[in-house]
């Protein structure tokens, strides 16, 4: 069977760490690297970063509930094919869905709704996850891995609408003697935004790994009695 | 994956082969393609009318923007080669290409609201352009439908570009000038996105060359 148990010495995962793991810990843009072709193509606004994350979002989330409904009945050899096309399901209803309730965010968003079907984030939770977990936790990992994502792209979204409209979500932030850095606007500004945003995570990552370090000799130190004690003092007593 | 965790996995994959007969696996494709179909075609069918519904309504904004608030218009449809107020036998297969004739408030033609388009730098632009035929001068220019880099080349959906096709002269002419220094009825091209704002001139003026001996015949009396 492919509901492989977890490997030997790890503890099974709670619902909130399903819910949170997509989040920040394995956030599918600023961690895993994932869906790339949006986070440079639409991330020129805010607004569409928002809604190309909750489109995803959504997609994520409903075609984890079915293929972990469904993982005893498809058989391995079509179920990637399956997921596919389970995916592309949910990615045709966003599509239409928004065209008649958000169509100015259909406009804005173009070609990359239907291009979500390849998303490999997609595809690769249901491999990863729900093929394996109950609908509950794969329902669970699904939301949390498309608020992970809307996360990474609004934080990329911000980054380049500041520096490449001088505005945040529409409303204008910069003073009006700013000259917008139209670059940020462009394709190319798209990786730019990305690496900026990459390097602040790496920063934050960093300074909370020494934070943590700085906090583990603090507390080494003041525990005397987890300090094995000096052989020489061992001596003396004796 | 572990290399202990590998020959477990082919084992099993090779177990499931055997197991599996084909007929289950067409079986398995073939519904969960059928239930997709079925429940897309369904969503499609109920969300139609507001699609339509909306993309009219961006339509009727637009002709009221290049007529310049009209008190009424018609829509004429081409038929057999000529124009005609006609509205022709509903049949959903063909497509029939139209304008739309604007009126002021004492009945008198303004001008001719007609669609266009053309390839952008991305995708195909379309718009609508409001046409004086007597004056052959052109009223306003909306862009319907773009995909025009976003920051330089979407300047062509901007009043900084299409506020310039009213009153520019046919066949509309692009020149690289200030505003302030522009020859009259010419159209100031959008530094930086030089391939946008080509396809804009080049769609409406293929556009009226192709529609202008329509409209005339049209106002000669030759069909309605």
């Amino acid at each position: 069977m492919r509901c492989a148990p977890p490997p030997p010495g790890t503890k099974p995962s709670t619902a909130t760490q399903d819910l949170m793991r997509g989040l920040w810990k394995e956030n599918p843009t600023l961690v895993q690297l994932l869906g790339m072709c949006p986070t440079m193509a639409i991330t020129n606004s805010v607004k569409n970063a928002i809604a190309m994350g909750l489109a995803t979002a959504f997609v994520q989330t409903f075609s984890n509930m079915f293929v972990s409904a469904f993982r005893k009945v498809i058989p391995n050899e079509v179920r990637v094919p399956s997921y596919i096309l389970i995916i592309a399901t949910f990615v045709q209803i966003v599509d239409i869905g928004t065209e008649a309730i958000v169509p100015e965010i259909h406009k804005a968003l173009g070609a990359f709704i239907p291009l979500i079907v390849a998303n490999c984030l997609l595809l690769g939770r249901q491999e990863a996850f729900s093929s394996r977990n109950t609908v509950y936790r794969s329902t669970l990992d699904g939301i949390g891995m498309g608020l992970g994502f809307t996360l990474g792209l609004s934080m990329v979204a911000t980054v380049r609408e500041i520096l490449g409209s001088g505005s945040w979500l529409g409303f204008r932030v910069m003073p009006h003697s700013f000259e917008p850095w139209v670059i940020m606007n462009l394709p190319p500004g798209g990786f730019f935004g990305f690496g900026l945003v990459l390097l602040a995570f790496a920063w934050w990552k960093d300074r909370q790994k020494k934070r943590a370090a700085i906090r583990a000799t603090i507390e080494s130190v003041t525990a005397p009695s987890a300090v094995p004690a000096p052989a020489f003092a061992t001596e003396r007593a004796s | 994956m572990s290399a202990a965790a590998s020959p477990t996995r082919v084992e099993e994959s090779h177990t499931v082969n055997a197991a599996v007969p084909s007929w289950k696996l067409m079986l398995t494709l073939g519904l969960a393609g059928a239930a997709s179909g079925l429940l897309i075609v369904l969503l499609y069918t109920w969300t139609l009318p507001g699609i339509e519904a909306h993309k009219a309504g961006i339509l009727r904004t637009a002709i009221t923007q290049v007529l310049k608030n009209p008190a009424r218009s018609d829509t004429l449809y081409l038929v057999g080669g000529a124009l005609t107020a006609k509205t022709p036998p509903a049949d959903p297969s063909a497509h029939v290409e139209r304008v739309y004739r604007g009126y002021d408030a004492q009945g008198a033609p303004i001008g001719y609201a007609i669609e266009a388009r053309g390839p952008g730098f991305s995708e195909t632009i379309r718009l609508i352009f409001g046409f004086d035929l007597r004056r052959q001068e052109l009223l306003g220019m909306t862009v319907l439908d773009s995909k025009e880099t976003p920051g330089i080349a979407d300047d062509i959906e901007r009043p900084v570009f299409t506020s310039q096709f009213a009153g520019a002269k046919a066949p509309v002419v692009g020149v690289k000038a200030s505003m302030q220094n522009k020859p009259p009825g010419t159209i100031v091209m959008i530094t930086g996105a030089t391939i946008s704002s080509r396809a804009v001139l080049r769609a409406i003026n293929t556009t009226l060359a192709r529609w202008q001996p329509l409209l005339e015949q049209y106002e000669r009396g030759g069909s309605h």
